[in-house]
């Protein structure tokens, strides 16, 4: 929209006159780079037009040129906070087309890696949500535990923020001792720091009453709208992909889904803060699974699809052959077309994948529940002051990488 | 369970639209069905409303390009939240002139959906509020998605691209 002939035009027809005001693209409170051209009189929204596509970086084209092992660098960007999540469910989409059966170890261990990405990218959601509001000390308290997860994330794959964690078929290696004393030991401390937080902003009156009806969507529009994870939730509806198409064994886990009423900026904090300590719960049960399991299993071992370490491939001729299999896409894939989801961060994750039997996919495309429910952001900021609609976009979790592919 | 929920969508597709499906499938237990391209707006909203379908819930939308074909398919797939019922449809329209009516007047979450098939795919969704490009930047004149643009420039010779291609 141009913004001055907008306004020229108004005063030629001698209309009411409205103020124009962008919002980003970079602006420290859209937390990523996206335009809002917003409409205002005085300091109420009248219409908001987003502009998206800032970090566009052509993802699915990109899946068309690459064979599978090397798309999951590119699921990492996507929902960067929560990467694990998007690996995960990139390689369980490609152990559906192949028909893997994937060790029952394995898919703890995957349960837990998701979960404690699921509680970091929470984590980031709800501190921000105190930072826009005004407080910064639970933000810069509790992303102390943000990194800790991290840390456990570096034990385990060697990365931290792009994980690229795990391979088709299970994880590159077991997870190490160290990372298990470090889930040990984020498990005790965690509970102890986030109910500090909670504690600071739950039932705090000035919180409340900044978030309560602040951003608010029914539960129809949000359907509607092909909303899904905590924003749908908050609504009122409990869709949760984990248990309406349970995937790596979590129709086994015991846990609740909690679900808001309003839908608005406080249902939306209320319905993750709830879903951290559910997520902490899966995590310790998935332990307890693990346990049970025989141990050193970390991989289904598909070697026509996981690229072998590289002394195997040195030494041993099997390794040396697969290695050259898959580098020079020598590997038969099936054809077909398979859609999977997963419960990611934000909501339905999902990868619908046509294979044509080449070495690429045929065509990848990324349901990405940011994009979907990032289109009611005008719908929910209308008629609300320019201050609600900076905590009403970072309640919903917009990230830009996901947003744009 | 999921069968029999499966079933109903079909029943309920055959007892209206028998003359308008092309192919029925059910691949990895997923239902998904090609249609005719004239009624499909009718057809969804057919769906949305049944009793015994109530599909309700957008899942995505998305283009595929068949080159050898010389067609895009534009896929729809549909959810019923309730009984958890999966469905898939598609249409296929022609390369050149890639033109179907919109599902936004059903499905408020289509909107940004076929922003992004038309930026991608060129596919002209007729009665849409704002059909213009949405991730890619206004002044293209491609549609990237589509088989015939290659991701590199071809032009490039310092890269041989014979092993490692497609």
């Amino acid at each position: 929209m141009n913004v001055n002939q907008s306004v020229i035009e108004q005063e030629k027809a001698g209309e009411k006159q409205y103020s124009y005001l962008n919002l980003g693209p970079t602006h420290p409170a859209t937390h990523g780079i996206f335009q809002n051209v917003l409409k205002m009189d005085g300091e109420i929204i009248v219409e908001a037009e987003p502009t998206i596509g800032y970090i566009h970086r052509a993802f699915e084209k990109l899946a068309e040129r690459r064979p599978f092992y090397q798309i999951t660098p590119l699921t990492d960007r996507m929902n960067y906070c929560s990467s694990p999540i998007n690996n995960m469910g990139w390689h369980m989409t490609v152990e559906k087309l192949l028909n893997i059966e994937i060790p029952k170890r394995v898919q703890y261990l995957r349960v837990i890696i998701m979960e404690l990405s699921r509680i970091s990218d929470h984590i980031i959601c709800n501190t921000i949500i105190g930072q826009d509001t005004g407080a910064t000390t639970g933000f810069l308290y509790l992303f102390q535990m943000r990194e800790r997860i991290y840390e456990i994330f570096e034990e385990i794959c060697g990365a931290r923020l792009t994980t690229n964690i795990g391979r088709i078929g299970g994880l590159e290696r077991d997870v190490p001792q160290k990372a298990w004393d470090k889930i040990d030991k984020f498990l005790i401390d965690f509970p102890i720091a986030f109910k500090e937080f909670s504690n600071l902003l739950e039932r705090n009156r000035i919180f409340m009453d900044r978030t309560i009806n602040c951003g608010p969507i029914s539960a129809e529009r949000a359907l509607n709208y092909s909303f899904s994870g905590p924003n749908l939730r908050a609504a009122g509806v409990d869709y949760d992909v984990r248990v309406m198409n349970p995937y790596s064994s979590y129709e086994e886990f015991d846990f609740i889904i909690p679900v808001g009423t309003n839908g608005d900026t406080y249902d939306r904090f209320m319905v993750r803060q709830e879903e951290m300590w559910q997520s902490l719960s899966i995590v310790k049960q998935a332990i307890e699974k693990v346990k049970k399991e025989p141990a050193g299993i970390y991989s289904a071992r598909v070697p026509e699809f996981c690229l072998p370490p590289k002394e195997e491939v040195y030494n041993d001729m099997e390794a040396l052959i697969y290695h050259f299999k898959i580098v020079m896409g020598e590997t038969e894939i099936p054809k077909g077309e398979v859609y999977h989801c997963v419960e990611g961060g934000n909501g339905e994750l999902g990868f619908y994948l046509i294979s044509d039997g080449g070495r690429t996919p045929f065509r990848l495309q990324f349901r990405r529940p940011c994009f979907i429910y990032y289109q009611a952001y005008p719908e929910m900021i209308k008629g609300s002051m320019l201050s609600d609609a900076v905590i009403t976009m970072s309640s919903m979790n917009v990230i830009a990488g996901e947003l744009d592919a | 369970m999921e069968g029999s929920t499966q079933d109903n969508v079909i029943s309920a597709l055959k007892e209206k639209y028998e003359d308008q499906i092309l192919h029925m499938d059910t691949p990895y237990n997923f239902l998904t069905i090609s249609l005719k391209k004239e009624k499909i707006v009718e057809i969804i909203q057919y769906l949305y409303n049944h009793p015994d379908t109530k599909l309700q819930y957008l899942t995505t939308l998305c283009g595929i390009h068949y080159p050898e074909l010389n067609q895009i398919a534009v896929m729809y797939q549909l959810h019923n939240l309730a009984t958890n019922t999966r469905v898939r449809l598609k249409i296929f329209l022609s390369a050149e002139n890639p033109v179907t009516p919109t599902i936004t007047p059903i499905f408020s979450g289509a909107n940004w959906l076929e922003r992004e098939t038309y930026d991608f795919y060129g596919v002209n969704f007729v009665g849409h509020p704002n059909l213009k490009r949405i991730l890619n930047v206004e002044d293209m004149i491609i549609f990237p998605l589509r088989k015939e643009y290659p991701l590199e420039d071809q032009r490039r010779e310092d890269k041989n691209d014979t092993m490692f291609g497609r």
